[in-house]
């Protein structure tokens, strides 16, 4: 356990910046999410904190200690990536045991600690196996069990699920996060899903091209984003930007809108477009006059208006969101 | 019988994955007995002056210089390769098997060692000078030994390395191509490999040894069978730089049998000497068969 802090920290690429200036204080046993679309640099911003990278100026430190200049191996993280990089040619046992092993570990000591490991991931039955004769998931175990072995200070995690299934999803995130409470060891955690940012993260970094546009808990991100970026990005289907009579271009989130029957009704006028009934709830999409299409999500049990009528659309002012 | 069995089981792993349909059809009915015929002639049409070669070295002088050439082995076997082996011509042929044992040895760890660890340093480190480097040692494609023969022989001449081990070894022991084909294999290793290995603390060389080199084994064994072969029947460089005979390989050794002048040829020696030689070199294909062809057809695991 230890706490992790990033002070102004940037990359760059020979001349191109690509993170530019990032600060977060992550404290001890915290579950940190870094989302983004692809390429605003989240891969790059963890590399940095594993080592992997140099940090071109500003300061990481672990437990308050100054660790730009250190090996990833004595800077006391451990990582999953996304492909897992398994060793292919050792069992899963040595795969886990490499870490151990190369800092010297009494070998009885390796072997409690990764059966240990096993039992908690799982995968006591395939620790003589190699690489190639376990499932996607089951290699996903092996990856998090290397991590685990070595109890370090930091978890970090390289967008470790996109290559599972949706379902396997699901349950990993949930495993996952119920194994970092285990351990209590603090994570940053690297998705461009924003339900898994949603669902994990104690607090999650939203990324915009180099910058971290918001910091902080999903429901606060939620609902009080602090960047057009951000309302955009986190939340599906996405929030609606629309010009609203003078008051200048606002967003509202598709739960906020309501459909009102009869044209002329509402504070904007709209023609439904189509609808797509999910049973708990059903995205009708509208269009304004201007031709831009908006969605407006309802309880599955209302009426879905016909396609081609004209609607109104309303929503409470105290949900309004105005950016700069 | 055996040995087509032995090459029916072997016929899969080298198939392309596409040919894999056509195997199928073609197994069945006639076209089987016509594909196993065409093998058996052309088997026998290659293995026949082989078997020649064998018969001579089992009969007597006179009866090879005596037309027609007897097509059964004859009784003289065990003297004539006992001779050969014993006393030779101008060296017993144990003692030319023997030095050209060491020299293909030499040659193929040489080559594997020093290419394994430039297609390291190429791949997996940026120094400066790192392309120039590279194209220095592809250059030396072009280069084979014998454009480069009088001065490599003047260096190893002022080395004092004629007539001994490291003359015949050391200049040979340069290669672009196993470079080359290490640095293909290593940069088809995921970059991510390196990283989780650097992760769990593996300094280079650590990485080295314990995961490049587990995972490069199949391309290792399909290289040492080639080098083997290669260091195995070099000719004219052993010919250039050992007068004595003690220091002869064998495959210079059986052209130095021939007899020079009015000289009669022992022809039952020289054909038993040429039989000896094949030997390692096929023990070794035999023995590494199936990594060898492993590794010509897989580029992974
Ligand atoms: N070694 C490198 N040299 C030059 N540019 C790089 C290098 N690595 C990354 N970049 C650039 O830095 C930016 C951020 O890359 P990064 O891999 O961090 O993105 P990401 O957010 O992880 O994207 P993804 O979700 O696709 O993985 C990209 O524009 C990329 O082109
Ligand atoms: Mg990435």
């Amino acid at each position: 356990m230890a706490t992790l802090s990033l002070r102004d920290v940037k990359k760059r690429f020979g001349k191109t910046e690509v993170i530019h200036g990032v600060n977060i204080d992550i404290e001890e046993g915290e579950f940190i999410v870094i989302v983004g679309p692809s390429g605003c640099g989240k891969s790059t911003l963890l590399r940095m904190v594993a080592g992997l990278e140099t940090v071109t100026s500003g300061e990481i430190a672990i437990d308050g200690a100054r660790v730009n200049e250190k090996e990833p191996m004595d800077r006391d993280i451990a990582m999953v990536f996304q492909n897992y990089a398994l060793y292919p040619h050792m069992s899963v046992f040595d795969n886990m045991a490499y870490g151990l092993k190369i800092a010297g570990t009494p070998k009885g000591e390796i072997a409690e600690r990764v059966e240990q490991a096993a039992d908690l991931l799982q995968i006591r039955d395939f620790l003589a196996r190699k690489p190639r004769e376990l499932s996607g998931g089951q290699r996903q175990r092996v990856a998090m069990g290397r991590a685990i072995v070595r109890k370090p200070a930091v978890f970090l995690f390289d967008e470790p699920l996109s290559n599972l299934d949706a379902k396997l999803r699901v349950q990993m995130r949930l495993e996952i996060r119920q194994l970092q409470r285990e351990l209590g060891v603090t994570s940053l955690y690297v998705t461009h899903d924003q339900v898994e940012a949603m669902t994990m993260a104690d607090r999650m970094i939203v990324m915009n091209a180099g910058h971290a546009d918001q910091i902080g808990a999903p429901l606060e991100v939620y609902s009080n984003p602090a960047t057009e970026f951000v309302a955009g990005f986190i939340g599906s289907p996405p929030t609606n930007f629309f010009e609203a009579g003078g008051r200048g271009r606002i967003g509202v989130r598709p739960e906020h809108l309501s459909i009102v029957e009869g044209a002329g009704a509402g504070q904007l006028g709209a023609t439904v477009a189509n609808a797509e009934p999910l049973g708990a709830e059903t995205l009708v999409h509208v269009r304004l006059e201007n031709g831009s299409l908006l969605t407006v999500r309802q309880d599955g049990a209302a009426p879905i208006p016909a396609e081609g009528t004209g609607i109104g659309l309303a929503w409470d002012g105290r949900h309004e969101m105005r950016f700069g | 019988m055996t040995g087509r069995d032995a090459l029916a089981a072997e016929t899969p792993p080298v198939k392309a994955p596409g040919a894999d349909h056509d195997g199928m059809v073609e197994r069945r009915g006639a076209g089987l007995w016509l594909t196993h015929l065409g093998l058996i002639v052309g088997l026998l049409f290659i293995f026949f002056p082989i078997w020649l070669a064998f018969v001579a070295s089992t009969i007597s002088q006179p009866e090879i210089a005596r037309p027609p050439m007897p097509l059964l082995p004859g009784d003289q076997f065990i003297e004539n390769y006992t001779r050969a082996l014993t006393s030779g011509i101008n060296a017993p042929v144990a003692l030319m098997l023997g030095n050209s044992l060491v020299m293909a040895l030499g040659i193929a760890f040489g080559k594997i060692a020093i290419s394994l660890l430039s297609a390291f340093a190429i791949v997996y480190f940026r120094f400066p000078g790192r392309q120039l480097f590279f194209w220095l040692i592809f250059l030396t494609l072009m280069l084979p030994v014998e454009v480069r023969i009088v001065p490599t022989y003047e260096v190893v001449a002022g080395f004092g390395m004629l007539n001994s081990y490291s003359g015949l070894i050391f200049p040979l022991i340069a290669s672009a191509t196993a470079t080359f084909l290490f640095r293909q294999f290593f940069m088809t290793v995921p970059d991510e490999l390196a990283e989780a290995a650097r992760v769990d603390g593996a300094r280079p060389m650590r990485f080295f040894f314990d995961i490049l080199l587990p995972m490069s084994r199949t391309n290792i064994a399909a290289l040492f069978v080639i080098l083997f072969i290669y260091g195995w029947n070099q000719y004219l460089w052993p010919l250039l730089i050992t007068t004595d005979p003690s220091m002869n390989t064998i495959v210079m050794g059986i052209k130095q049998m021939f007899p020079s002048g009015d000289d009669i040829a022992d022809w039952p020696v020289i054909m038993a000497t040429s039989i000896l030689a094949m030997i390692p070199p096929v023990i070794v294909v035999v023995g590494m068969q199936r990594l060898f062809i492993r590794g010509l057809v897989e580029s992974e695991k």
